[in-house]
C-alpha cells in the first residue's frame, strides 16, 4: 500500500511513523530507539525548561551560579571557620563534589515532577513521554556546565592542579550519573503521576541522601570507621561518584597534618566501582522503562 | 486503497473511584474502603479508515468518541484490541493541543513542530504560512497565555495543518473560532481531502459530518452502534439522542407540571412519524402530534396550543385549535387532541414539544407540557441550515443576464 500523500513544501520529516500499532505496549529496547528520533524534541524541551525557569526573572543564569556560591559560603562558615574540619582547600574539595550531587537532586527533583508539571503536553499530543523526565535531566546539564565555570575559576585562584592520571575516570563517572538519575527520574516521574507526595518525599530523601554522601565531609572519616564494611559506602551510586570527582579535582589524599581524606586506591578501584555502578544503574533504567510504559497508559486520565 | 487507521476491538477501561486518593495518605486512609465504579469507556470497537478517506465520530458526550481519539492518537493506552496507524499524525485535541503558557506563539510553533517529528529546519520553512493561516502575525511572538481561546485555537489547526500529516485527527476543533476562520479550515481540510490525506473528525455537528465526512460512525455509551454512509449514520445519532432524552423516570411522565387545582391536565403526548420503524423524520415529511388530555370537570371555553422550539430554545412553530379554526365545543374526562404537520420543513436537529390548554383570550391556563416531548429530523439532503425547502436549480449557458436590457426575464416559453 501506498502512504505517499504528496509532500510539497517539507522533505521527509525527521521521525517517520510507520504502520504500527499504537496499542502495544513498546518494550525498553523500542522505548530507547524512540527517545532517539524524538532527539530533536528532548532539545526544544530543554530550552522550554530552561526558558520558563529564567523567564521574567533579572538575574536568569546567574540564579544557577548562586545557589552552589551559596552553599560554598555556608560550608565554609560551618565547617571550615567553625568546626574547623581541618581540611585544605576546603572550597575546592567542596565544589568537586557538590557539583555532581547538585546535578543529581536538581534532575532528579525536577525529573519527578517533569510528567505533572507537563500536564498540557501529555494530554494532547503523543511523544515518547520519557523526554519529559530527560528534558528535566538535560536543563540540570546545562547548569552544572555552567556551575563548572565556578570551579574552574576557583582551580586557576587557588592555583591547584587536578590530577591528569584520574582525570581520566571523569567522563565515565559522569556518565554513570546520567544513567543512574534517568532511570530513577524515569520511574518517580511515573510514580508521581498516581502518587503526589512522591515529590514530597524525594526532598526529605535528597536532605538525607546528601549526608549520606561524602560531600562535606571526607570518605575516609566513615570509611574508617566503618573498618572493612566500608565497602558497603558504595552501595550508594553517589558514593563512587563523588568520591571519583574529588580524587580527580581536588586530588589530596590526606591533610597536611596526614589525616585521611580519600581512598589511597589506583584507578582500577575507581574504575572498577563505576563499572559496578554503571551495570546496577543501566539495569535501574530498564526496570523503569518497563514500569513506565505501564503507567503511562492512563497519564492523560491522571493528570 | 489500503487502511490509513485500523481500529480492532479495541476497550478502554476505567475505575471511577468515589474519592480519588491523590497522596499516600489518603491511599492509607482509603484502603480497603475506597468503592470505584468499573467503567468501559469503550467495548469492541472495530472500524478501518480507508487511505484518503474522511470519517465522522459522532456520539452524545460521554459516548466514549474523544476517549476513542485519545487512544488513536496514543495518548491513552487501550486496555485492549489494536489500533495500527499508517503515516505521520497530526492530532487536534480540543483546545491548543499543547501549548506552554509561558512561551510565545513562535516559541511553541518549534516545540509543537518537534512533537510532531518536524526538525527545526522544517519549523522555520512553514512559521511564516502558519502564522499567515492563523491570523496572529501581531502577537506571534507574544505569551500564549495571553491568547484569547480563539487564537488559541487558530495557531494549533494552523500549525497541524501545515506540518502536512498523512492522518489529521480532529476534536471539535472546527466549533471555535469566529465564522470566517470556521471557513477558512473547512477550505484547507477540504483540500486535504483532495490530496489524499485521511481525516478522523470527532463531533457533535451533524451538519459537519453530512458535508464533509464520507462515512460516519456513531458511539453510544462506549459501544460502536453505526458504522455507514454519513445520512443513515447521523440518523442514527439522533436515535441516540433521542434516547437519551426521552430517559425521563416513568413516574414522571405525564405529571410534571400537574395542578390538581385545575380541572383538566395533560397526561401525555404522543409522537407519531410517518414510517414506524424510524424514529425521526427525513426534511418535508408530515408528523402527527397527539395530546392526551382529562378533564376532571366540563370545561367549554378552552383552546389546545402546540410550540415546536429548537435546542437553542428558539421558537420555531406555534399555533392552536383555534388559529387552525378547529372548535372545540368543550372537554369533560379523557380525550386527544391531534395536530397533523402535513410537511416538517426542517432540517435536522432534535425539536422540543410544549403543549398547553388555555382559554381562548389566552388569559387563563390551565395546563401545560413544556418541553417534556420531543422528535426527531434527520437531513437526508446535502443541503445545510435550519429550514427544509423544496428547491430545484437550473443551469442556462450562454446566458448570464449581464448586458441584456430585460435582465433575468429571458424566460423560456
Amino acid at each position: 500500500m501506498s502512504i505517499t500523500a504528496d509532500r510539497t513544501t517539507l522533505d521527509s520529516p525527521i521521525v517517520d511513523a510507520p504502520i504500527f500499532d499504537v496499542a502495544a505496549r513498546p518494550g525498553p529496547f523500542t522505548r530507547i530507539a524512540n527517545m532517539w528520533r524524538y532527539r530533536e524534541l528532548l532539545a526544544n524541551l530543554v530550552r522550554k525548561e530552561l526558558k520558563v525557569k529564567y523567564k521574567n526573572s533579572i538575574l536568569g543564569f546567574v540564579w544557577s551560579l548562586l545557589n552552589p556560591a551559596l552553599y560554598l559560603v555556608v560550608f565554609y562558615v560551618v565547617f571550615e571557620v567553625i568546626l574547623k574540619s581541618g581540611i585544605p582547600n576546603f572550597p575546592i574539595y567542596l565544589l568537586a563534589g557538590l557539583l555532581p550531587w547538585t546535578l543529581f537532586s536538581t534532575a532528579l527533583s525536577a525529573g519527578t515532577t517533569s510528567i505533572t508539571s507537563n500536564g498540557a503536553l501529555v494530554g494532547k499530543v503523543w511523544f515518547p513521554r520519557e523526554i519529559l523526565p530527560l528534558a528535566a535531566l538535560g536543563a540540570a546539564l546545562v547548569h552544572y556546565v555552567l556551575q563548572t565555570t565556578v570551579l574552574i575559576v576557583a582551580l586557576v585562584v587557588f592555583q591547584w592542579t587536578p590530577s591528569a592520571k584520574y582525570a581520566v575516570a571523569l567522563v565515565p563517572a559522569l556518565a554513570v550519573l546520567i544513567v543512574f538519575v534517568a532511570g530513577l527520574a524515569i520511574l518517580l516521574s511515573a510514580v508521581n503521576v498516581y502518587l503526589r507526595d512522591t515529590q514530597h518525599l524525594l526532598e526529605l530523601a535528597l536532605l538525607a541522601w546528601f549526608w549520606f554522601t561524602p560531600i562535606v565531609y571526607p570518605y575516609r572519616q566513615v570509611a574508617g570507621r566503618l573498618g572493612s564494611w566500608a565497602a558497603l559506602l558504595l552501595l550508594n551510586p553517589m558514593v563512587t561518584v563523588v568520591v571519583t570527582f574529588q580524587r580527580a579535582i581536588y586530588n589530596h589524599l590526606t591533610t597536611d597534618n596526614g589525616t585521611p581524606l580519600l581512598p589511597r586506591d589506583g584507578l582500577t578501584w575507581y574504575l572498577r566501582n563505576i563499572g559496578l555502578t554503571f551495570a546496577g544503574a543501566t539495569a535501574l533504567l530498564f526496570v523503569a522503562l518497563w514500569i513506565f510504559g505501564r503507567l503511562e497508559d492512563n497519564f492523560a486520565e491522571e493528570i | 486503497m489500503g487502511s490509513a487507521i485500523e481500529v480492532e476491538d479495541v476497550s478502554k477501561h476505567f475505575r471511577l473511584y468515589h474519592e480519588k486518593p491523590h497522596s499516600l495518605k489518603e491511599r492509607v486512609i482509603l484502603l480497603g474502603r475506597n468503592t470505584y465504579e468499573e467503567f468501559w469507556a469503550l467495548r469492541n470497537i472495530s472500524f478501518d479508515v480507508a487511505q484518503g478517506q474522511t470519517m465522522g465520530l459522532l456520539g452524545h458526550n460521554g459516548s466514549g468518541k474523544s476517549t476513542l481519539l485519545k487512544c488513536i492518537a496514543g495518548i491513552l493506552r487501550p486496555t485492549g484490541g489494536r489500533i495500527r496507524k499508517a503515516g505521520r499524525t497530526a492530532a487536534l485535541l480540543e483546545l491548543g493541543s499543547g501549548f506552554h503558557p509561558d512561551l510565545t506563539g513562535r516559541e511553541n510553533l518549534f516545540l509543537n513542530g518537534s512533537i510532531l517529528g518536524l526538525s527545526r529546519r522544517a519549523v522555520s520553512r512553514i512559521v511564516d504560512d502558519v502564522v499567515a493561516f492563523a491570523e496572529l502575525d501581531q502577537f506571534i511572538d507574544n505569551q500564549v497565555k495571553h491568547y484569547s481561546s480563539g487564537m488559541y485555537a487558530r495557531l494549533a489547526f494552523a500549525l497541524a495543518v501545515h506540518v502536512e500529516p498523512e492522518i489529521l485527527l480532529i476534536d471539535e476543533v472546527l466549533a471555535v473560532g469566529d465564522e470566517s476562520f470556521q471557513r477558512k479550515c473547512l477550505e484547507r481540510i477540504k483540500q486535504f481531502q483532495r490530496e489524499g490525506r485521511t481525516i478522523l473528525l470527532v463531533t457533535h455537528a451533524a451538519d459537519l459530518v453530512r458535508q464533509i465526512c464520507d462515512r460516519a460512525a456513531v458511539l453510544d455509551h462506549g459501544n460502536l452502534v453505526s458504522l455507514d454512509d454519513p445520512g443513515p449514520a447521523v440518523a442514527v445519532f439522533r436515535d441516540t439522542l433521542l434516547k437519551g432524552g426521552l430517559a425521563v423516570p416513568p413516574e414522571a411522565v405525564g405529571t410534571p407540571e400537574y395542578d390538581p387545582a385545575q380541572p383538566i391536565r395533560i397526561v401525555n403526548v404522543g409522537v407519531e412519524y410517518p414510517d414506524p420503524t424510524r424514529e425521526h423524520l427525513w426534511p418535508g415529511e408530515p408528523l402527527r402530534i397527539h395530546v392526551f388530555y382529562d378533564a376532571t370537570e366540563r370545561i367549554d371555553d378552552i383552546v389546545f396550543s402546540l410550540s415546536i422550539t429548537d435546542q437553542h430554545g428558539y421558537w420555531l412553530v406555534g399555533t392552536s385549535t383555534g388559529a387552525l379554526g378547529t372548535e372545540v365545543p368543550f372537554v369533560e374526562g379523557p380525550g386527544t387532541v391531534v395536530f397533523d404537520i402535513a410537511s416538517v420543513g426542517l432540517l435536522d436537529g432534535v425539536y422540543d414539544i410544549s403543549v398547553g390548554a388555555h382559554n381562548k383570550l389566552g388569559g387563563v391556563i390551565y395546563a401545560q407540557r413544556e418541553q417534556k416531548d420531543h422528535f426527531a429530523v434527520a437531513n437526508s439532503t446535502l443541503n445545510h441550515g435550519l429550514i427544509h425547502v423544496s428547491a430545484t436549480a437550473h443551469h442556462l449557458p450562454g446566458s448570464s443576464g449581464v448586458g441584456d436590457a430585460d435582465g433575468l426575464t429571458h424566460d423560456e416559453p
